[in-house]
């Protein structure tokens, strides 16, 4: 255990802490309490930072499970580092503004910061974890958070369903990753992704390469909204503004673009990852954008412009991986679209993460994020206002600010594309620059339509809730810190190229880095095809923004009906009511019917493995004499067992069975079995008053069933399982396989556990874990039982769920 | 359906306890003798459930004010923690330390972690039994 791991473990944590904080304290907003952890750790984590520079790394290691390779190893180098700090940045702001977002005497604060730094841990752990295994499992642990984040306000409905929504999508990309992973493992015995590195290039030629690369795609994708898997991001909007400013903009659902950069040194040669994350980048970016314009929802607006904008991002990263098939490094052109992809990363960090807030502001202040119902509102939250503008017009890619450099950077990008000659690409490359082109236009126009549908036109009083004033300072101090980055990294992007990015493209392609590499990111590249395509943007950008009214129709040509949300919910009606249809199949809701169930399965499991095994064995050397008392005990169990058959009234029944189990009892006095004996007389006892109890809920015997037929049945497989547990008795003493382990129990308990009684030893001592564990079920039964009872007469109560 | 039940309840009274105290005495003894923390459980259940048929709910729960849900929660932490104990002295889980103490008393005594284990298992079962029979006697 390292300070790194502390310091990825610390969320966790202080989210035990934070139930108890805000059960004790309520006078303060628990959010003050979770602020300094965030803004600690991006201190720690900066200090990295002249290390990464450098090209070091720094790894620690700590078994976890060493026996299944899977070690909590930590690495953290230019790519990790990156990410960290967005997650510990991003994360004091966000926590910052929450605080004046959430009011304390309405919220559950507890389970909010509980929530969000589960998140924190985990998206750290995801991001500086070099085991596979230990990444997947922060990475679910992330879909997890965000699942209990979005369904915050869980009494709303669409809460509900948007975090239902999010789980299964993202869970089962999750799901998908896994199975990659152990792919992975297959082909390179390790779990370790510097040593899976290592071995790239027999990876490459392995027969499972293409499928685990599909399947860790298929987890980028859903964790990072690609088209089609996108649906989940809009209806993730339910949540708490800051939380979508930050789990579903400016960090999680980036998880899946780390993921593609990690694994980019492992499968990066491949044509297939070039064509399949370019070509859903791009297909994402455009859809993305093309459907923010029809959104009313600000959020929504947003959520869709982050799918474009994640599409972007991944998109680079497809067609940076074209610079590993050509040899000149030193000015390898293709490197650029890499280091926009790392550079547009944080600038969407920052400028999505102000408009996030910024909208959290409008809706706070108006009580609506409604485009058709706001306007005006430039004269009244002037600083809000002009937070905004400069975060929409990075978005659209305008001059001064960090959203243009990178948009020219992806458009240089997209334009090599035109000179590639690998993978059919100078047959259909001509598309990623005229989909980017068009994505940016639509980019451009629902900017606008965030600036000036909100804060230009006519105020209209009587469609808000209140007044709207400018936000509380407080509420403020966030946005305003993210947009003046959004200007600093706009007008000295070189801050950030040897610090950041440099280190992180060194670590998304590391094998053409062994010489000098620089970036340098400027302003004006001369007339080129990029800054035309900048310029023709921003001109169709306009004509179309004033023009929206008159071509919004297009948005209706796909009926509704087509949608890939209509098919989303289609599939989940269909698995919800064919799962009814299987379970009522066979759910009765009558006891007997399943005891049949079960007994059938044991006849037939066992019957056919003793019969094809071939294991029935009579073998009657090693018996002992039966002696008289034996003989009698039988007979006794056997005529018990016949009378219950013929008893009318059931208290007599539960009596004879009593009495049989009292019998087999004595069984064990004389087999010379104390504890056994002690054990099976108590559990007699309390079984027979436990009948007694349960006499009054049991139907009447004997009433309803009376058919021959069913008789006939139940005698069938009562005689079945007898027939079978007496043959596989008989045969279980007729075959020794192994020595009997009792000599070892007989000679160790004293020695080893200290205690006579073996039985006693053997439970609490040797075989311990069992007991532990069994006595967790047994408590696991009891309140099952107890809620079973207990809750079933509160039905009715689902009306409830949506107060 | 109450009858006179005098005699039961009599008996009861007297019973109930002897085997309250027997049952205790097999579950401190089961290192050595027939016994142990589920037996010792389950047979305290027995008395308790003997005061079950010979009174009624109303007057156990006025005589044993227990919540038994609770009594499951705290015998499964008392067993898993004295699982997890062996951590903090970098042993293997479930390693037990035993010994011999001279107690004033009771003379040479063994006293062994065990027993704590098992006590969890014993407040388990008592637990367990006691909140099966009394959920579902409770509804009628």
């Amino acid at each position: 255990m390292s300070l790194l791991h502390l310091a990825i473990l610390s969320p966790f944590l202080l989210a035990i802490a934070v139930p108890i904080l805000y059960k004790h304290i309520r006078s303060v907003h628990t959010g003050w309490f979770v602020l300094g952890l965030p803004v600690i750790l991006f201190t720690y984590f900066f200090r990295f930072l002249s290390a990464t520079q450098n090209g070091e790394t720094v790894a620690e290691s700590f078994a976890w499970i060493p026996s299944l390779n899977v070690s909590f190893d930590v690495y953290v180098d230019g790519l990790g580092l990156l990410f960290a700090l967005l997650i510990t940045g991003i994360g004091s702001l966000v926590v910052l503004y929450s605080i004046f977002y959430l009011q304390k005497e309405k919220e559950r604060l507890g389970s909010f910061y509980t929530f969000l730094l589960l998140f924190m841990g985990a998206m750290l752990g995801v991001v500086l974890s070099d085991n596979l295994i230990v990444l997947y499992t922060f990475w679910e642990f992330t879909s997890l958070s965000s699942f209990l984040l979005i369904g915050y306000w869980h009494h709303r409905e669409r809460s509900r369903y948007g975090a239902q929504k999010s789980m299964l999508i993202t869970v089962l990309g999750g799901l998908a990753m896994l199975g990659g992973f152990v792919l992975l493992y297959i082909m390179g015995g390790t779990f370790s992704i510097r040593e899976l590195i290592g071995q790239a290039d027999s990876l490459f030629e392995h027969p499972l390469f293409t499928p685990a690369l599909l399947l860790v795609l298929l987890g980028a994708f859903t964790k990072s909204a690609q088209f089609p898997f996108h649906i989940w991001l809009p209806d993730a909007m339910e949540a708490p503004t800051p939380v979508s400013a930050y789990l579903h903009s400016a960090t999680m659902v980036k998880a899946g673009i780390y993921l593609v950069a990690r694994m980019s040194p492992i499968f990066a040669e491949s044509g297939v990852w070039l064509w399949l994350i370019a070509s859903f980048g791009i297909a994402t970016l455009f859809w993305g954008s093309f459907s923010a314009v029809k959104q009313t929802d600000l959020k929504g607006i947003l959520a869709f412009s982050t799918v474009s904008q994640l599409g972007l991002i991944m998109s680079l990263l497809g067609v940076g991986a074209a610079a590993l098939h050509y040899e000149s490094i030193g000015e390898n052109v293709y490197m650029v679209a890499t280091v926009a992809a790392v550079f547009h990363l944080i600038n969407h960090a920052t400028f999505k993460g102000t408009l996030f807030m910024v909208v959290g502001i409008i809706d706070h202040e108006t009580g609506t994020r409604d485009i058709r119902k706001l306007g005006g509102l430039m004269a009244f939250m002037p600083i809000t206002f002009t937070i905004a503008v400069i975060g929409a017009f990075s978005m659209a890619g305008l001059p001064p600010f960090n959203g243009f450099l990178s948009k020219e950077m992806f458009f240089t990008g997209m334009v090599n594309v035109l000179n590639m000659d690998i993978f059919n690409l100078d047959a259909w490359g001509i598309l990623f620059p005229v989909l980017a082109w068009i994505g940016s236009i639509f980019t451009f126009v629902y900017s606008m339509i965030v600036v000036f549908k909100v804060f230009g036109g006519k105020h209209q009083p009587d469609k808000l809730e209140r007044t709207p004033h400018e936000a509380p300072l407080g509420m403020l101090i966030s946005p305003v810190i993210l947009a003046s980055l959004v200007i600093i990294f706009g007008i000295f992007p070189n801050l950030l190229s040897g610090t950041l990015i440099e280190p992180a493209v060194a670590s998304i392609i590391p094998s053409l880095l062994d010489g000098e590499f620089h970036v340098h990111i400027g302003f004006w590249h001369g007339f080129t095809p990029e800054l035309f395509m900048t310029i023709g943007v921003i001109a169709i950008g306009i004509l179309l923004y004033l023009t929206v009214p008159r071509w919004k129709k297009v948005y209706y040509a796909l009926p509704e009906a087509w949608s890939l949300n209509r098919l989303y919910d289609k599939t989940i009606e269909l698995a919800e009511r064919a799962s009814i249809w299987v379970t009522r199949l066979f759910m009765t809701g009558f006891i007997r019917s399943y005891l049949v169930y079960i007994f059938l399965f044991f006849i037939i499991s066992l019957g056919f493995t003793l019969y094809w095994q071939d294991a029935f064995k009579l073998d009657t050397d090693n018996t002992a004499p039966i002696r008289m008392y034996e003989l009698i005990l039988a007979i006794i169990i056997a005529i018990g067992s016949v009378a219950i058959l013929f008893v009318k009234s059931r208290l007599t029944s539960i009596i004879l069975l009593g009495a049989v189990g009292y019998t087999v009892s004595l069984f064990y006095v004389l087999f010379r079995a104390p504890d056994l004996a002690l054990t099976q007389l108590i559990i007699e006892t309390i079984s027979v008053a436990l009948f007694l109890l349960c006499f009054y809920h049991l139907p009447k015997i004997n009433l309803k069933e009376e058919r021959m037929t069913f008789k006939l049945n139940n005698a069938l497989i009562s005689l079945g399982v007898g027939v079978i547990i007496a043959l596989i008795a008989l045969s279980a003493h007729s075959n020794k396989l192994f020595d009997s382990i009792a000599s070892f129990y007989l000679e160790n308990s004293y020695k080893e556990a200290g205690g006579k009684n073996v039985v006693n030893v053997i439970l609490v001592d040797f075989r311990g874990l069992d007991t532990m564990f069994e006595i967790t079920v047994l408590g696991i039964a009891a309140i099952g039982i107890y809620s079973l009872i207990k809750l079933r007469m509160t039905r009715g109560r689902e009306a409830d769920e949506n107060k | 359906m109450k009858t006179n039940d005098l005699i039961l309840q009599t008996v009861t009274k007297v019973c109930a306890f002897v085997i309250i105290l027997f049952s205790i005495s097999i579950f401190l003894g089961g290192h050595y003798s027939p016994g142990g923390g589920f037996v010792g459980g389950l047979m305290t259940s027995c008395a308790i459930v003997l005061l079950l048929l010979a009174y009624d709910l109303k007057t156990v729960a006025a005589l044993l004010p227990i919540d038994y849900k609770i009594m499951i929660a705290c015998g499964l932490l008392i067993s898993a923690s004295t699982v997890a104990g062996s951590w903090l002295f970098h042993a293997p889980l479930m390693t037990h330390a035993y010994s011999y103490f001279n107690l004033p008393i009771l003379g040479k005594t063994s006293l062994h972690t065990a027993v704590l284990f098992d006590l969890g298992v014993y407040l388990v079962v008592i637990g367990v039994t006691m909140t099966i029979i009394q959920t579902i006697g409770e509804s009628e």
